[in-house]
């Protein structure tokens, strides 16, 4: 007892029991000394011994169903192998069951962050093969709508991308300004998403009353957004620990690899098909491709912030030129007459009842028709045998290609470094596994 | 009553109703976003909509933390298995809201690779509709069941037939010929 | 399908035209693989050439013609094709496999496509050359069938491990599943 009361005077003071923890590293040194360290569980496994680890297909950071093996030296990643098909929808069978009317239902499935821009490419290859041409109002309401398109998509990517790499408060803000786009969208062409609004030969509507203010406001506020973005993150040390050197992928790996979009841009190669091989009005727009030179995860992260401020101009552009005239090109053979049209017109009903039974017969052929989507190049091959339905849709999924670089980026990185990898490569599984 | 003594800020009630209280209102998903429909089910948890207003933002990312799962999305016959799995990791009591119609029905996806409705897969107790849902029709599932939750009894939720009482799976593999059960794990 | 039937050469005339070879990559590869058809389709250039050669003709044109990227392979099944476009020099048979190139410093594109008959569905894989042709190789063989000569890891990407068949083949059944309602008095 007496031991114990004297221990209870002699306790050293608050101040002295810190220091008295202190080591020579520093005062909050937290790393137990090595005689301190027990090592139990039997023998020690050798330093040459791996260990494999399964992420997904449920997992948080991996974008839906993607499942990634990992091959783990300690906390360094040796080799990551991404599994897919957790989301295989056999859209490319259902797309030969369905007329060529009903097709952009199926495509616009796929990319569900791209709807838009893969009924305009599953459109503009069955027009190469009608041999049609579209209005010009229906080219340039194609081409505003495909990059607000863009903007949604590389917004929900600023969201998704700061919650994977911890920078949580992103997801809100990046959700806030997608939300903007989103309802305009919704204005316009009804839907939030899968809209099903860019059909062969034109569009499935005009564009409803009001929608230049409306579409001037989400420009300003978007930019604004994305001025905001750039302030939170651009300069943050904690991103830029984060993410600088992080991933890198050189031109000769990427162009190997099959990859498009941002991650060829991001290893210093100007190539964006807007530019390079020009469809719609692209040609006639002012814009830049963004390109940057590391290759690491942050430059596939800026070149997506500010593809939204080239979009941001493309969009205010369409604004201002919108050209009048007509949204889908007058062939009764193609475009479905006009409500009114059906209740005075007999034939005008028939033409209605046989495209939309039957659809309309497409001249035997095959064609390969690709656009630059918000994640690379996002193609479609379409082979007809002159009947109402295609013999094959085969859709290129951008992602399906860019996932494969992701072998190539992962070795050699820690695992918190792989989880903001696959978020860089933005893969939407719906377009890899189809 | 007997109860005067007793200070003012003291409530009473059944037991039951304190369980059901507290189950509605700290509902928490599990992260099980498949398709188009997560995207909306992140709208719904973001700031707009702001699912926190019902006790739910925290969307966890182990099943076992978890108490509802949002099937938000069509189910591949690859994923059934991984699903069923996820939704026996989780503990009872737990919900499941199917969400979208692919996941209802298989949607507009009636071929080999899509599981026709997640009821063959796991018991659903809410059905939302759309493809994809608006986040607005999402809330109206969620309260729903919130709203399931509250009248329901505490120790036995579901009838013993109904919407996917008999999960054990049957899924053809070819038209009118049926495969040996594909699911490793499901109980009858 | 429609062997040297006229209506199928009639219909050809229309939509391929052979053309004195615009496209020089065309005629080179014309000129250095006997046997191979240059044609241009909707202002696109196609070369159709022999399965054995395919990979030679890729090594060529990456190595002498720049041709960079391989943007695309797939495969197609022309089983119930009602009808073809007839190619002069070219024989039809039931699979096609059709490898997309771009050249980033030309700006041009140009698509292999080689004939592959349903009884040895076999091509040279191109992997070697392209990685990035290694999951679209993958996909064919799951989606048809088509084995990839020297392709490292040929195993089904899409499917699971387990599945029986190849879906996109024509014969393979879309394997609908009837739609049924609650209180149907049908039986399933």
């Amino acid at each position: 007892m007496s031991e114990s009361m004297s221990d209870v005077i002699n306790e050293p003071t608050a101040e002295e029991a810190r220091l008295g923890r202190q080591t020579d590293e520093g005062a909050q040194e937290l790393r137990p000394r090595q005689h301190e360290v027990v090592m139990t569980g039997g023998v020690w496994p050798d330093d040459d011994e791996t260990m494999i680890i399964n992420m997904g297909p449920q997992h948080p950071s991996t974008h839906g169903v993607l499942r990634i093996m990992m091959e783990l030296d300690g906390e360094t990643v040796l080799q990551a192998k991404p599994v897919i098909g957790y989301l295989h929808t056999g859209m490319e069978k259902t797309g030969e069951q369905l007329t060529y009317v009903q097709g952009a239902t199926n495509v616009t499935r796929m990319d569900y962050l791209n709807c838009l821009g893969n009924e305009l490419v599953y459109a503009l290859a069955v027009e190469n093969l009608l041999d049609t041409e579209v209005p010009e109002r229906a080219v340039w309401m194609r081409m505003m709508l495909v990059e607000l398109q863009r903007m949604a998509s590389h917004l929900l990517f600023q969201a998704t991308n700061g919650m994977d790499i911890g920078a949580l408060s992103m997801m809100i803000y990046g959700w806030r300004e997608r939300e903007q786009v989103l309802r305009l969208l919704e204005m316009i062409t009804g839907l939030r998403m899968n809209h099903n609004f860019i059909r062969v030969g034109g569009l499935a509507a005009d564009l409803p009353d009001g929608w230049q203010q409306a579409t001037l406001d989400v420009c300003d506020n978007v930019e604004a957004g994305v001025a905001e973005y750039e302030t939170l993150l651009c300069e943050n040390p904690i991103w830029q620990e984060r993410t600088q050197g992080v991933g890198v992928i050189t031109t000769e790996q990427a162009l190997a690899l099959g990859a498009t979009g941002p991650i060829l841009r991001s290893t210093g190669f100007p190539w964006d098909l807007r530019k390079a091989q020009p469809y719609l009005a692209y040609d006639d727009v002012d814009f830049e491709v963004i390109y940057t030179g590391n290759g690491d995860v942050y430059d596939r992260f800026l070149i997506r912030l500010f593809e939204i401020l080239e979009s941001v101009k493309i969009v205010r552009q369409c604004v201002a030129r919108m050209p009048g005239g007509d949204y889908r090109v007058q062939d009764r053979k193609i475009t479905p007459p006009p409500r009114g049209r059906i209740d005075e017109s007999m034939e005008a009903l028939i033409h209605h009842f046989k495209l939309f039974t039957e659809g309309f017969k497409v001249p035997a052929g095959e064609t390969y028709v690709a656009i630059e989507s918000p994640r690379g190049e996002v193609g479609c091959y379409l082979v007809s045998d002159g009947t109402g339905k295609p013999v094959r849709l085969h859709v290129r999924g951008p992602s399906f290609y860019n996932l494969q670089s992701v072998e190539a980026m992962v070795p050699g990185s820690m695992v918190a470094d792989a989880v903001a990898i696959i978020s860089s490569v933005d893969p939407v599984m719906g377009e890899v596994d189809r | 009553m007997g109860l005067e003594a007793v200070p003012h800020n003291f409530l009473t009630g059944r037991l039951e109703d304190l369980v059901k209280w507290a189950r509605r209102n700290s509902m928490w998903p599990a992260t099980f976003g498949l398709a188009c429909c997560a995207i909306e089910m992140m709208a719904t948890g973001a700031a707009h909509y702001d699912q926190a207003r019902f006790g739910m933002e925290v969307f966890r990312a182990s099943p076992r933390q978890a108490d509802l799962m949002i099937v938000a999305g069509r189910v591949s016959q690859k994923m059934a298995p991984v699903l069923r799995q996820v939704y026996d990791q989780m503990v009872e009591p737990k919900w499941v809201i199917s969400m979208g119609v692919c996941a209802s029905s298989g949607g507009m996806f009636n071929n080999y690779a899509i599981v026709q409705g997640v009821d063959q897969v796991v018991p659903v107790d809410v059905y939302v509709p759309g493809c994809p849902p608006g986040p607005e029709t999402l809330l109206h599932g969620i309260l729903t069941l919130h709203e399931m939750v509250r009248t329901g009894e505490i120790m036995k939720r579901r009838r013993a037939q109904g919407a996917g009482a008999g999960a054990g799976v049957q899924i053809d593999q070819v038209d009118g010929i049926p495969s040996p059960v594909r699911l490793i794990g499901t109980q009858a | 399908m429609s062997d040297e039937s006229p209506q199928g050469d009639a219909d050809a005339a229309e939509t391929v035209e052979e053309i004195a070879i615009a496209d020089p990559v065309a005629a080179a590869v014309v000129e250095g693989f006997p046997g191979s058809v240059a044609v241009e389709s909707h202002g696109q250039s196609v070369v159709y050439v022999d399965r054995g050669v395919l990979a030679e003709v890729t090594k060529r044109l990456r190595d002498a013609e720049r041709f960079t990227q391989c943007t695309d392979v797939t495969a197609v099944d022309h089983a119930a094709d009602v009808e073809r476009v007839e190619i002069p020099g070219v024989v039809r048979e039931r699979f096609e496999v059709v490898v997309n190139l771009l050249s980033h410093p030309r700006n041009a594109r140009i698509r292999l496509i080689c004939q592959v008959p349903e009884d040895d569905p076999t091509v040279p894989s191109v992997t070697p050359l392209f990685p990035g042709a290694n999951f679209p190789e993958r996909e064919a063989y799951d989606m048809f069938g088509i084995t990839f000569d020297g392709h490292p890891d040929l195993a089904r990407i899409l499917m699971p491990d387990d599945w029986d068949g190849h879906p996109l083949r024509k014969d393979d059944p879309i394997a609908r599943i009837p739609v049924t309602f609650k209180g149907d008095p049908a039986p399933r």
